[in-house]
């Protein structure tokens, strides 16, 4: 019962990601960019955690972690950097 | 007992999937940015927060231990997501919005995003305030 759980979540977080990619190269403005990379971010922290689960191994939710800081990170420093022109002042 | 946490790993599994998709589904088929910006920051969070519900539960039946890592992971997507959703948004109103489409605040003071940052603010503490007894002189 967790087997096609499993399949069925890898399924629509891989469907999510490829329509994020598909809004990221068809964006109407550079907003919508970082916005499809933020949930990009998220969609792939959903997927280790779920291949985490599959291999019965807890190795995964550091990276899961990492990804979440730098996913967090890289998109206050793209929104500081269209609004200001600058990261670091 | 098993068969039910099983059941409950499956279906929180099957919910974050769905969730997971719409959040992605809604960033392309709403119109407009501001609107774009709703359905990731909210389904998609909700999407990993079942995710990570599911392998703590699913940790706890097979291998009996509680595990912390997915409640850190949860609390730091939760407090980071509005930080990220407020950001994408200023950048947006600075970048497209005029202020003539905002409503506007019924205060004297303005949007506080589009406010004039060379006025430097006031010190409280240094200035005397207006309505102060006058200093007591006895006889």
């Amino acid at each position: 019962m967790i087997h096609y759980a499993l399949t069925f979540a890898f399924g629509c977080f891989g469907l999510g990601l490829l329509f994020n990619l598909y809004r990221i190269f068809m964006a109407p403005g550079v907003i919508d960019r970082v916005l499809a990379l933020d949930t990009m971010v998220i969609n792939i922290i959903a997927l280790l955690i779920l291949y985490g689960i599959s291999t019965h191994s807890d190795v995964y939710f550091e990276a899961a972690m990492l990804f979440a800081m730098t996913g967090f990170v890289s998109t206050v420093a793209y929104c500081k950097f269209i609004l200001r022109g600058d990261i670091i002042e | 007992m098993e068969q039910i946490a099983e059941l409950i790993v499956a279906v929180l599994l099957v919910a974050a999937g769905v969730f997971g998709l719409i959040g992605s589904f809604g960033l392309i088929k709403l119109p407009d940015t501001m609107t774009r910006l709703h359905a990731p920051t909210k389904a998609t969070t909700l999407g990993v927060g079942s995710v990570l519900l599911a392998s703590m539960l699913y940790f706890w039946i097979t291998q009996g231990r509680l595990s912390w890592h997915e409640l850190l992971i949860t609390m730091f997507l939760l407090l980071t997501a509005p930080i990220t959703a407020n950001l994408i948004a200023k950048a947006h109103l600075h970048r497209f919005g005029d202020m003539g489409k905002l409503p506007a605040t019924g205060t004297p003071s303005d949007w506080a995003t589009f406010e004039d940052e060379a006025k430097d603010m006031q010190p409280m503490m240094t200035k005397t305030p207006p309505n102060a007894a006058p200093p007591k002189q006895d006889h």
